[in-house]
């Protein structure tokens, strides 16, 4: 794509009125396949896949707390990447973004703490210990909430967007921080299981529907955004004459 | 790319680069403090600090593993390859506690070099495989005395 193409894309992308059209459908294109694939993940880990050699059944709660884990690194980093857009171009659509995915980062933040609670009582014989990987992950659930305070705190959307976007720019620093805790320092949590570059330590029966689940779960993440996205955008936009066009011609 | 969007994207990239450097500069002061668990030799060279309480990870010896019957204490040694703790413990073991087992116990030395623990977690490793497999690797592979996953950093 040429320079001249991708910025013609970006600014069409960035038109809120086209933004609104296209993305219902691309929300359930989404929709049907991460649904179907995050069942068959959850599902084979419960009922298929063989209990393993050392923690037998227990260890089955990895198909949600990996998934869950993965997106709360994923979520924050993409609200990262979509403050610079903010603070660099002033991009509404970007602005509409930080604010749809926090809550839904926040979630899966809150599942991966508290299914490893539950995970961790029988296997390690505790509910919580203040190890870097356990703290680090926490903070990342204050960074989600923070954003979301400070989008609430702020009355007008483009000045709470700017601030939200600083502080997910800022915050962003301590998603390395999380991935690499357990290589860093001792820690009560284990290293890492999946290993994109090879390598990875599980069984390939196990890592499967492990991974079909990961990525159903975020195709069900981004579904969830882009619903949220055209909701906010439409209270945002309420005033705006395309939106006013638009409602009565649906009456 | 007009002259102000230059200027503040060199803004955030100055904003990323003087954070990571902070918190590079921060980790590495906190590095010590942020040890989970030292491990049984570095107690046994005197590199741990007595009269305080801290955390030691190692393996349970085989054999080390002693009960008394009327009471939950259970007496055992942590061990790495060089050197290995005497540990006493009164309560309730992980699932996963037996021998070979890694773990961590918090607590503190007493005069006789005893460690007193009053929690004892159990570590496990980040491998998951079904039994059949892990039984067919057991065959031929001999049990490391101090495994990567519990090697304390010095």
């Amino acid at each position: 794509m040429s320079h001249s193409s991708a910025m013609r894309w970006l600014h069409r992308f960035g038109s809120l009125p086209y933004f609104y059209r296209v993305s219902r459908l691309w929300a359930r294109c989404l929709a049907l396949p991460g649904l179907a694939m995050a069942g068959y993940g959850v599902y084979a880990g419960l009922a298929i896949v063989p209990p393993d050699y050392q923690q037998g059944d227990v260890f089955r709660i990895i198909y949600i707390h990996v998934p869950s884990a993965w997106l709360s690194l994923f979520g924050y980093t993409a609200m990262a990447v979509a403050g610079v857009v903010i603070l660099v171009w002033r991009l509404k659509i970007a602005e509409i973004f930080i604010i749809a995915a926090a809550p839904i980062g926040a979630s899966f933040t809150f599942l991966t703490l508290v299914t490893g609670s539950i995970w961790g009582e029988p296997t390690w014989g505790t509910w919580w210990v203040w190890d870097a990987r356990l703290t680090s992950e926490l903070i990342l659930l204050f960074l989600y909430l923070g954003v979301i305070a400070l989008h609430q705190a702020i009355e007008s959307p483009r000045i709470a967007a700017r601030a939200c976007a600083l502080l997910s720019v800022v915050g962003v620093i301590n998603i390395p921080i999380i991935h690499y805790s357990v290589v860093w320092w001792n820690t009560l949590h284990q290293g890492s299981t999946i290993r994109p570059l090879g390598g990875s330590t599980m069984e390939t029966d196990m890592i499967i529907p492990l991974l079909i689940g990961a990525l159903g779960f975020t195709l069900i993440f981004g579904w969830l955004t882009l619903w949220r996205m055209r909701a906010q955008l439409i209270w945002r936009e309420r005033r705006s004459r395309w939106v006013t066009r638009m409602i009565h011609h649906e009456r | 790319m007009t002259r102000t969007r230059r200027r503040r994207l060199l803004l955030v990239g100055m904003l990323l680069v003087g954070l990571g450097a902070a918190a590079a500069l921060g980790l590495s002061a906190f590095r010590q403090n942020l040890l989970y668990f030292h491990q049984p030799s570095q107690i046994v060279a005197g590199q741990v600090p007595v009269n305080t309480r801290f955390r030691i990870g190692g393996l349970v010896q085989r054999g080390s593993v002693q009960r008394h019957g009327h009471d939950l204490t259970v007496r055992f040694a942590v061990a790495d390859c060089d050197a290995s703790v005497p540990v006493v413990f009164n309560g309730t073991l992980p699932d996963l506690f037996r021998a070979g087992q890694g773990i961590i116990a918090y607590g503190m030395l007493d005069k006789q070099g005893v460690f007193e623990a009053d929690q004892v977690l159990a570590k496990h490793d980040s491998n998951y495989m079904s039994p059949d497999v892990a039984k067919a690797l057991k065959t031929g592979q001999k049990t490391n005395c101090m495994p990567a996953r519990m090697q304390a950093a010095r």
